[in-house]
């Protein structure tokens, strides 16, 4: 099978207490998987470590070919490729309250990938339109409802164009209607070629919109 | 019981701690002040410790009844105090670097020259006229030791002060460092000084100084502290055949505000230069410091910490002794300089912890945001944490550029002489702190409220709306 992430018998302990215990996966292009199960099981922490933003004791993560080995994250100049091929959204978006909605979608793409200003712009006034904010574009943070901060942080994470988006409780802050939506949008993205992790405790989202769902369980 | 105030730290002769019983004090103002008060119908006299700058002040504020202490006969002092006879006359004198007594012969010489001396006195007063006669650079300083220090290792060029005082300098000193230039440049005497109102019981005093020249009493006490010449053997003579007062002598400047208005404002434009410069070296200080603290290894991050405690536990003022005075064998920085690192390097630390502080309220998910996006550790600070940090640390920064503003008075301890030290001059002079207090309040408020708008505006502007 040809796929996009691997995740091979994961283990993360804190304080000698598993918190995640041999945890198996595997996604792969334009394939949705749901990571499903209580609020607490671990959830977030998989998509952190696949995002090397976590330490895992146990186990191999393998993102197209390049491997994560457990002990300390590694220096970031040694992550240049899974960078490029990992976006996270994070459950709070986490946008850069001094900047502008297209300026948080700008930013990698001009100091990172080292385009325009010009061309930056044209990409992300594109990509906040295909998420349907175009019309918010600037906008501050602050300004911005859960549903719309949500949207410009998908915009943000799509920048860079990677092959796997990871998504943590994406449901949150949704109403049926913009939950509808963005099982939509999630397609969109799948049949791009792109391998999306949710992590998520909405069983009814899950089933509607996953091709495969993983359950944790305590 | 009389109680006279004078000024311990100006030392012997004149007053000093008795080394033997340092919480009584000798010298011959401290006989003089008992004579006195042993002719005022056999009285005690009681000390009251006073800064020399501010005698007069006190006097009139009542805090003792009789101001001694190597203090001048000038014409200002007449018209606002109740002033003695004088009872010693001393000569002004310059003092040279070996080397150059064969150049300098009188203030004539020394165009250009930097010329230190006591802040507020006749000599000061002197400078500040040759000043604009000569182009001589007079250095007030707020104490009569240290221009001798200063002088031998060449800090400034030459020192005017009362012949008793170079000569104890020079004594001090081992007799080398500098010489004593022998014509006097001015000759003055020192008086009693009691409030305005006080004026009969001064004609007391004065009645009790006449006697005491007349028995041989006063000329006992000189004896007795080395510093009894011939000249006040004339003196005497001189104060017991006239009924009515000397004439002062020297020459005090004049005392109208107008005339003080050019050196407030010079005193201002050094000021504000001080504190730019100081806060412009904070801030980079600062900005080493903090990212050592939040981004360094386990050594620097102690090595920064340690920086910070021991620059926020000591007095800014011991920080200016040491670096100016302390560090005089190592290097010897002119006065302007030591001022600028010493407020720089003491707020550096504490607006390290301002940036410390604002950089770690930027919240940890956005950081870890841009490390998903694949920023470099310095593209996230200086893209993402800096900037935010920045607005967090504006109004804290405002707060502490002007409370800078306000320590740079401090310096003046170390020769500068900015506003406050300059309207503490002004108001010894004028003999009233009422106008130039208000004027340099005045300006200080001129400088540090559009500071705080400033700071105001910036904040709004980067609020998103």
């Amino acid at each position: 099978m040809n796929a996009l992430l691997v995740i091979d018998r994961l283990c993360v302990r804190y304080d000698s207490r598993d918190v995640l215990r041999l945890l198996s996966l595997e996604v792969a292009r334009g394939e949705i998987v749901a990571l499903m199960g209580p609020s607490g099981v671990g959830k977030s922490t998989a998509l952190r470590a696949v995002a090397a933003l976590q330490a895992f004791d146990d186990g191999q993560i393998v993102v197209d070919g390049f491997a994560l080995a457990p002990g300390p994250v590694p220096p970031e100049s040694r992550l240049v490729p899974l960078r490029r091929q990992v976006g996270l959204v994070f459950q709070a978006h986490a946008l850069f309250e001094h900047l502008t909605a297209l300026d948080n979608v700008t930013l990698a793409l001009r100091h990172v990938l080292g385009r325009s200003r010009s061309e930056a712009e044209a990409v992300a006034t594109e990509l906040l339109a295909s998420l349907d904010i175009g019309t918010r574009a600037d906008a501050w943070p602050g300004q911005l409802s859960g549903g719309e901060a949500q949207r410009v942080a998908i915009a943000r994470a799509l920048a860079p164009d990677p092959h796997l988006l990871l998504m943590d409780e994406p449901t949150a802050a949704l109403d049926p209607a913009r939950r509808s939506a963005l099982g939509a949008t999630l397609r969109r993205l799948s049949e791009q070629g792109r391998g999306l992790l949710i992590a998520t405790h909405d069983t009814e989202f899950a089933r509607a919109h996953a091709d495969r769902v993983v359950s944790l369980t305590v | 019981m009389l109680v006279w105030g004078g000024d311990a730290e100006g030392g012997a002769p004149f007053v000093e701690a008795d080394p033997a019983d340092p919480s009584q004090v000798r010298g011959f103002d401290v006989e003089v002040a008992a004579r006195i008060a042993r002719g005022l119908g056999g009285r005690t006299a009681r000390f009251v410790q006073v800064q020399w700058s501010n005698i007069d002040q006190s006097v009139e504020r009542g805090d003792f009844t009789l101001g001694l202490s190597g203090v001048e006969d000038t014409p200002a002092r007449r018209t606002r105090h109740a002033v003695t006879l004088p009872y010693f006359e001393f000569r002004e004198v310059l003092a040279v670097r070996p080397e150059d007594a064969g150049r300098i012969h009188g203030l004539a010489d020394l165009r250009g020259r930097r010329v230190a001396t006591l802040g507020a006195t006749i000599a000061y007063d002197l400078l500040v006229a040759a000043r604009d006669s000569t182009g001589l650079i007079p250095i007030s300083y707020d104490d009569d030791v240290h221009p001798y220090g200063d002088l031998a290792q060449g800090r400034v060029d030459a020192v005017l002060l009362d012949h008793i005082i170079a000569q104890r300098a020079l004594r001090r000193r081992g007799g080398s460092g500098f010489v004593i230039l022998a014509p006097p440049v001015s000759i003055g005497h020192y008086v009693g000084v009691l409030a305005r109102a006080n004026s009969a019981l001064r004609d007391s005093v004065d009645a009790v100084l006449r006697e005491a020249m007349r028995d041989g009493t006063l000329e006992q006490i000189f004896r007795r502290w080395g510093v009894w010449d011939e000249s006040q053997g004339s003196l005497f003579d001189r104060v017991v055949r006239s009924t009515a007062a000397a004439a002062p002598a020297g020459t005090a400047a004049g005392s109208q505000a107008p005339a003080y208005l050019p050196s407030l404002a010079r005193a201002a434009v050094v000021t504000a230069l001080i504190s730019v410069l100081s806060m412009v070296l904070a801030v980079i200080v600062a900005l080493a410091l903090a990212s050592g603290r939040v981004y360094g290894p386990l050594w620097l991050r102690v090595a920064t910490t340690v920086y910070v405690e021991v620059i926020r536990g000591t007095p800014l003022l011991l920080q200016l002794f040491v670096i100016y005075y302390g560090l005089a064998g190592v290097v010897r920085l002119p006065a302007f300089l030591a001022a600028v690192l010493a407020l720089g390097l003491n707020y550096g630390a504490y607006e390290a912890e301002i940036y410390r502080g604002a950089l770690e309220a930027v919240p940890r998910m956005q950081l870890e945001a841009a490390r998903t996006l694949g920023f470099s550790e310095w593209q996230i600070l200086r893209l993402v944490r800096g900037p935010q940090a920045l607005r967090f640390a504006l109004a804290p920064m405002t707060n502490d550029f002007v409370a800078l503003l306000k320590d740079s008075a401090l310096v003046s301890v170390i020769t500068v002489v900015e506003l406050t030290k300059q309207t503490a001059i002004y108001a010894t002079n004028v003999g009233s702190w009422v106008v130039p207090g208000a004027l340099c309040a005045l300006v200080y408020l001129a400088m540090s409220l559009p500071l705080a708008r400033l700071a105001r505006r910036l904040e709004r502007r980067w609020r998103p709306a």
